[in-house]
């Protein structure tokens, strides 16, 4: 009977390790920036090249970064939900315009809709290394301390909006200096 | 002279077009020693697109992009461990090459070799098993003996082989 038994269950074994493995994305590699500081920087708006956007400014309140380049095809794809909840006005989101072409950029927003407060150049992508940025589109969201709540990696989709980013942002505009709001008390973040 | 001339053609031909394929030179440190470090250090990391690599041997552009960075924490006069920790605080210990010993990669550490174990342990087992069945078998229980005998016996005359059979055969009735 053992004779039997060893071999099924090291091969119940291996096939559940198998099978478990077919739902990991080898692709994502979690942020270890999640509930840390966001890093400062400060680059020139797109729209008006002169002034610059510090992310010091930012302070005391929630905001979402999303990176996007014109080159980018799932960003086409999340463009017209951000546009959305641009439209809403429940929380601002500023766009970092990741290794992209400021020419291209302008032309893609007007053709699909600006969903940002601004989008900030960054030219040769040193934020986005500096962000952890390893693929275009990456949404931050940011609270009012200046620390990074949650990541969201690639396209920003409705259910993740509506089951994560949305709750997440309302509890974390609620919270004050004292009380620490993390992503993990939002059920459809973890 | 018109062979001569052919020939200076076609020696330019073969000294020049291949500089046509010439790649643009890539952004280098002024220092070859330093040049050494960064590669050194590249060597280390993981390329996050092209997961199997290291922004060493990647020419993506995200690797290209932190080898640059790399190279821009090595002229400002960092150390290694200084710009692998860098590393590490925007991706993760999955940027680095080769894991380090922690809680939460020892399985992948020590897992082959406990494998190793496992599989020497069974080998053992199954090789003393198999040693004490075959001193067994060197000493015949009485019963075993007498049958051999007889099967020897019935060997030697054809007669007796049937008779030998057929006793063989009813001994497997009765037993079952």
């Amino acid at each position: 009977m053992l004779r039997y038994l060893v071999p099924l269950i090291v091969f119940l074994g291996v096939a559940g390790f198998l099978l478990k493995g077919l739902e990991l994305n080898p692709r994502e590699v979690p942020s270890p920036f999640i509930d840390k500081p966001a890093p400062n920087f400060s680059l020139p708006k797109l729209h008006e090249p002169e002034a610059q956007f510090a992310s010091k400014d930012m302070l005391g309140k929630v905001w979402l970064l999303n990176v996007w380049a014109s080159w980018c095809v799932a960003c086409r794809s999340e463009h017209p939900l951000l546009v959305q909840l641009s439209r809403a006005n429940i929380v601002p989101i500023y766009g970092l315009n990741y290794k992209d072409e400021p020419d291209d950029a302008k032309n893609w927003l007007q053709q699909l809709g600006d969903a940002y407060v601004s989008s900030l150049i960054d030219y040769d992508g040193k934020v986005g290394i500096d962000y952890g940025v390893y693929g275009v589109p990456e949404t931050f969201v940011i609270d009012k301390q200046g620390i990074i709540r949650h990541k969201v990696i690639g396209p920003v989709t409705p259910s993740a909006l509506d089951n994560c980013v949305l709750p997440l942002v309302r509890k974390l505009q609620q919270a004050t200096a004292q009380t620490v709001v993390k992503r993990t008390e939002v059920e459809g973040c973890v | 002279m018109s062979s001569l001339k052919i020939g200076i053609v076609l020696l330019c031909l073969f000294v020049f077009a291949p500089l046509a394929f010439a790649k643009e030179a890539e952004y280098m440190a002024a220092d070859p020693e330093m040049e050494k470090t960064v590669n050194e250090i590249s060597a280390e990391l993981r390329c996050l697109v092209c997961q199997n690599q290291t922004i060493a041997d990647s020419s993506a552009p995200l690797a290209v992009d932190l080898k640059n960075q790399v190279r821009d924490m090595v002229e400002s006069g960092q150390s290694q461990s200084d710009i692998i920790d860098y590393m590490v605080e925007r991706y993760g210990d999955f940027v680095r090459y080769r894991p380090p010993m922690k809680a939460s990669t020892l399985l992948l550490w020590v897992g082959p070799f406990l494998l190793l174990l496992i599989g020497v342990v069974v080998l053992v087992v199954n090789l003393r098993k198999r040693t004490a069945v075959i001193k067994n078998d060197g000493d015949l229980s009485v019963e075993e003996n007498e049958r051999l005998q007889r099967l020897l016996a019935a060997e030697s005359s054809p007669q007796a082989a049937k008779h030998g059979n057929l006793s063989s055969q009813k001994a497997g009735e009765e037993k079952s």
